[in-house]
């Protein structure tokens, strides 16, 4: 099997589906595709199925917060950010597909359908990051309690602390230790 | 069971299940009455560590299988925001704890990918042996476990008694057993000492006569090839596409290693081979891992030989690594770099940057996210385990419920790497 030489994977989507990429980023070695978010599924599927780009293996999907504590979000156009790491095993090197998601409809359509691998990934952000993804079958939280309030990794989520205990507070703080109590 | 290749790495598999079955529910049987649930852990011994499985059993077979983790979500990532680089080192350990190491430096070659800090030889040489160490290390202890899951109690000591000698040798390197924190951004902590060297060289001699000894007693042994030949296949389609990786991705026939494929710390000049199953089966993926512990044992020797050069050990870039101690009475610029990486740490661009390394269990990927000060935005850890525990319920479909136990032993799964 004689395999096709490697395709500029920039170049490649605009030429096929001229509206779904808008932007790209290039940072040390590492290649960025801003895609548009309601397109996320036609572009993961173009760049597995393409012969010259086949990213056939879904290494990762990970969420950004661009929320800063002085109001808005930077130059960023959103103010979340979902990336797709692909890998190309064929070709040996790796991808980035980012899409912006707006804070007031935090939703993608879900990629479940390219890669089942998606499955865990696309819960662990709704569940951490508050970013829903349209068509996933199973929209339980993942590592947290089901009854759990807010999204944790998000930027405007406090760490949190445990209040040292001393005499005159010990009380009060055992009360609400989630331990069990007789 | 061949050394290299069957070339499948550049074929498009197309998964052909629909995604209503992912749905993450029991069937309808179970509601009738007509089959059981139950309970697997989440303090069960063979689950190693604290993952919940519910079980709809028929009779004794596994008619859906759905994992529940997040009992060791310790909040790591989040937590990481709120620290210096610098300091983040320190949490990786806790991640996958049977592999500190190889956290460390997906950690540190991310936060070098970064800023843009070049790391010297003689590091990079460090960082092998520790990479390989903790490979022997780790995958001794899967083997203990996993043996021990199946009935083979003896191999589990055997096991810990190499896993000692290895857990003495980090001792050396870092004055930490296990939580060794060894890797640094630039370089790693210290220069090896002195006794370390003989140390691991008398190591290298003994460990491959160990592990004729663990062959000798699980390989061709026919209670355990009953046990775990035809369990557990997974086609590498399918393991393709649900994204497992590492020696449970190779064992299905798939040669794909990173170390190879795609090489960091300068693996490109080390001569070794990538052990590739042939079944995709509990045993292929147990001989995938007992192949590649020689294969760490020759790296290692090649590593060794490397070393005798001395030369810096982390780099000398002053803006990124502090300098050394006897430089501080000496040099007013290094008491201030001193100071202001101690306490307020470095700054890294408002980037992002994806780094894999070929961690024991398969693919350890880490995004990191810069803010343009010191402490990153966004730090997610693609971990092998997180896509193991999520691949369960296809490896475990239609088997018995004592097989399960060894195909969540053969995939090596380690909670703390799943729920981080």
């Amino acid at each position: 099997m004689t395999i096709p030489s490697a395709l500029d994977p920039a170049a490649a989507l605009r030429t096929a589906l001229p509206d779904v990429l808008l932007d790209t980023v290039a940072f040390r070695n590492e290649t960025t595709l801003v895609v548009a978010r309601e397109h996320i599924v036609e572009a993961v599927t173009f760049m597995r199925d393409t012969p010259g780009l086949v990213y056939n293996y879904l290494s990762d999907i990970s969420a950004a917060d661009y929320w800063e504590p002085y109001g808005g979000w930077g130059e960023r156009p959103e103010r979340f950010a979902v990336s797709y790491h692909l890998l190309s095993m064929l070709y040996k090197r790796r991808l980035r597909l980012k899409v912006y998601v707006p804070e007031d409809d935090p939703v993608v359509p879900t990629i479940l359908g390219v890669w089942p691998a998606a499955n865990w990934l696309e819960r662990e952000i709704h569940d951490l990051m508050g970013i829903r993804f349209d068509g996933h079958p199973d929209q339980r939280r993942l590592m947290l309690p089901d009854d759990w309030q807010g999204h944790p990794h998000r930027r405007d989520y406090p760490l949190g602390y445990e209040t040292i205990m001393f005499s005159f507070n010990a009380d009060e703080i055992m009360k609400h230790k989630p331990f069990a109590k007789e | 069971m061949v050394l290299q290749t069957p070339e499948k790495t550049g074929e498009v598999y197309k998964w052909e299940g629909s995604v209503e079955e992912l749905k993450g529910l029991v069937t309808e049987r179970a509601i009738t009455g007509e089959t059981m649930l139950l309970n697997m852990g989440p303090h069960h011994p063979s689950t190693h560590g604290v993952l919940r499985l519910l079980l709809e059993l028929d009779g004794e077979e596994i008619v859906s299988c759905l994992p529940d983790v997040g009992y060791l979500h310790t909040g790591i990532e989040k937590n990481m925001e709120h620290k210096t680089y610098e300091k983040c080192v320190t949490l990786t350990d806790r991640m996958d704890y049977l592999a500190p190491m190889s956290n460390n430096l997906a950690f540190c070659l991310a936060v070098e990918k970064l800023v843009d800090l070049d790391v010297p030889e003689r590091a990079s040489i460090i960082r092998v042996i520790c990479m390989e160490l903790t490979r022997l290390n780790s995958h001794l202890v899967w083997l203990g476990t996993h043996a021990l899951d199946m009935g083979a109690m003896s191999v589990f000591l055997y096991c810990f008694r190499e896993r000692e000698i290895i857990l003495e040798m980090f001792e050396m390197l870092s004055g930490q057993r296990m939580m060794s924190s060894y890797i640094r951004p630039g370089g790693v902590w210290r220069d090896i000492p002195p006794e370390f060297l003989p140390a691991l060289e008398k190591f290298l001699d003994y460990m491959p006569a160990k592990i004729d000894d663990y062959e000798k007693l699980l390989t061709n042994n026919p209670l355990w090839i009953d046990r775990t030949q035809g369990i557990g296949i997974i086609e590498p389609d399918v393991a393709m596409a649900w994204g497992v990786s590492g020696p449970s991705l190779r064992g299905s026939g798939v040669s794909w290693d990173i170390r190879k494929a795609m090489p960091y710390s300068g693996y490109e000049q080390y001569d070794f081979n990538v052990p590739v199953g042939e079944h995709g089966d509990v045993y292929d993926r147990f001989y995938v891992r007992i192949l590649e512990m020689r294969e760490s044992v020759n790296i290692l020797n090649q590593a060794v030989k490397r070393l005798t050069p001395a030369g810096p050990f982390r780099s000398d870039n002053r803006k990124f690594v502090p300098p050394p101690r006897r430089e501080l009475g000496q040099s007013m610029e290094a008491v201030i770099h001193h100071f202001k990486l101690w306490t307020e740490g470095f700054s890294a661009p408002d980037e992002e940057v994806f780094v894999a390394i070929e961690s024991p269990r398969g693919e350890l990927g880490c995004y990191l996210h810069g803010t343009g000060g010191n402490k990153p935005r966004r730090v997610h850890f693609k971990t092998p385990s997180f896509m193991h525990i999520a691949a369960l319920p296809v490896m475990s479909k239609n088997h018995l419920i004592a097989d399960l136990v060894g195909i969540i032993g053969s995939v090596d799964i380690v909670l703390g790497d799943c729920d981080r």
